[in-house]
């Protein structure tokens, strides 16, 4: 593929300014390769998009970044440390330094909002009670939520949700957030409030945020670099604008969301004749 | 489809064997920590045990009735209605008891453990934890066992309790055995090793019911079918397992 190349034109940056760092990584599940040789990194303080089709692995590499699953092969380092070559403990350690969004917030059920925000600190710390509800209530607050304190996960719309399940994801300050496809099913409304709250918790707080989505629009507007995968490896990388602007016929397919392009509408199948014929003979 | 070799199911038997001894290990390793967590404990010893106790008693009543009536009828036959209250409570305290229980604990507690667990996992709840470096065996699977492996006990002893008195009210209430030789008979009757018998079949069971519902809810595909099927299949492991360990205990125990 013609444009993997400008993948490698953004690593420019200095090693210490590099937070994920993705080197020729394999990665099959149930026999189907979905990763053939992904080169990618994540810089400090920026907003890094992972774009795709549905499909190509986007929660998968959150996965691997957060060492739920071990690349078949090829590197992949978080925070300077190769994952694949860490134990359990160090994997632990590791996972504190991190945040994670999920699609669909996976607040624990049997407690409400508030402890939903303080379970992480009162699993980590032994903070004293004030010190806690102090911490809870300034998250809730950042993300607005402050008085559904007392709902039950069940009682909140997905939007909200979602926002809570940042509060508790920057409730222990980690220093890089993965967002998993966090604008989907959203009205625009909140669309618009996890839009803003992802870019102010990267400008405010300088967490360094990996958004893994297809909603091309959305990331536009927040992020600084993108990486567009598709086939198991980066098809395209830069910055939003640049990716608009590529040559590349499957880049623009995607960008535009045309249904004309490399990626075709019908899946892979015997030919239609043939097959109806075979129908009728039956 | 092509019928599977019988070598497959066996493989397949033993590999399902090796993941739950694994993950009975990994539990066993977890549950010393969340011993230290006793508000976790003590809410899942409710969960398993005091939501269990009106069907538990209930069932109780009803099956410590039926053995009164059936006890009386046959012993009438050799003229020997005195002896109620031991078969009562011998056939209770040693059998009916632990096992109706855990089979009734397996059916109410054990299929709200798997799909609990198996809807936490399909939610992303467990993965959640996971990336939050905190450990789900230590947090959810381990309490949720424990708490089986307690509420089990304290069950069966209220079942037996339950049924003798069930017993009694059919056998001397309404068949007219004397009260006194009832409770005499049986007092002079029951040791301390029959009281074992049932108390060892009851940790031993709930032991079982407990791990099973809890790994399957643990490793239940993430999918409304597979959380179904995680639910069934606590059922059906549990009942035939406690009916297995209960004739190698017996025969133990003789």
């Amino acid at each position: 593929m013609s444009s993997t190349a400008s993948a490698h034109a953004t690593s420019t940056a200095p090693d210490g300014d590099v937070v994920v760092a993705v080197r020729d990584v394999h990665y099959a599940a149930g026999g189907r390769p979905i990763f053939a040789g992904l080169d990618l990194e994540v810089r400090r303080g920026r907003i890094t998009a992972i774009m795709g089709p549905s499909g190509t692995g986007k929660t998968t590499l959150l996965r691997l970044i957060t060492a739920q699953v071990p690349p078949a092969s090829g590197q992949l380092t978080v925070f300077g440390q190769e994952v694949s070559t860490l134990g359990r403990r160090e994997i632990y350690a590791l996972r504190r330094r991190m945040g994670m969004l999920f699609q669909n917030g996976a607040l624990l059920t049997d407690m409400d909002v508030f402890e939903n925000v303080a379970f992480p600190v009162r699993e980590h710390t032994d903070l004293p009670e004030p010190l806690v509800r102090l911490l809870v209530l300034t998250k809730l607050q950042a993300v607005g939520l402050r008085g559904a304190a007392q709902l039950m996960p069940g009682e909140l719309s997905g939007g909200m949700a979602r926002r809570v399940a940042l509060a508790r994801a920057i409730v222990m300050d980690p220093e890089i957030l993965l967002y998993d496809e966090p604008f989907v099913g959203l009205d625009p409304i909140s669309l618009g409030f996890i839009l803003r709250l992802i870019k102010q918790t990267n400008q405010a707080l300088g967490i360094t945020s990996v958004v893994v989505s297809h909603d091309v629009r959305e990331l536009a507007t927040i992020a600084d670099d993108s990486y567009l995968i598709s086939e198991g490896r980066v098809a395209a990388a830069g910055t939003p604008a640049q990716l608009k602007a590529s040559d590349s016929a499957a880049v623009r397919q995607f960008m535009t969301g045309s249904a004309d392009g490399p990626v075709p509408f019908h899946y892979p199948a015997p030919d239609y004749a043939t097959q109806l014929l075979e129908a009728d003979e039956r | 489809m092509t019928p599977r070799r019988p070598g497959t199911y066996l493989l397949g038997g033993l590999r399902r064997l090796g993941s739950v001894t694994i993950f009975l290990v990994q539990l066993l390793i977890q549950c010393v920590p969340a011993l230290g967590k006793p508000r976790l404990l003590v809410m899942q010893i409710y969960n398993a045990g005091a939501r269990s106790l009106i069907i538990i008693m209930l069932s109780g009543l009803f099956v410590g009735m039926v053995l009164g009536l059936q006890g009386y009828d046959l012993l009438r036959r050799f003229g020997s209605e005195e002896a109620l209250g031991i078969a009562a409570a011998l056939g209770l305290l040693r059998e009916l008891a632990p096992v109706i229980t855990a089979l009734l604990f397996a059916g109410r507690a054990g299929t709200a453990l798997a799909s609990e667990i198996g809807l936490m996992r399909a939610t992303d709840q467990l993965t959640a934890m996971e990336i939050m470096a905190v450990d789900p065996l230590r947090y959810v699977a381990a309490p949720r066992f424990l708490g089986g492996v307690i509420a089990m006990p304290l069950l069966t002893a209220i079942f037996s309790v339950i049924g003798l008195y069930g017993a009694q009210l059919v056998g001397v209430q309404l068949m007219g055995v004397d009260r006194g030789v009832f409770w005499s008979q049986t007092q002079g009757a029951v040791d301390l090793h029959d009281v074992n018998e049932g108390v060892v079949k009851s940790i031993v069971f709930g032991l079982a019911c407990s791990l099973i519902a809890v790994h399957e809810g643990y490793h239940a595909e993430p999918t409304a079918e597979g959380v179904g099927l995680a639910t069934t299949r606590t059922v059906v492991a549990s009942s035939v397992m406690i009916l297995l360990l209960d004739y190698v205990l017996t025969a133990a125990f003789l």
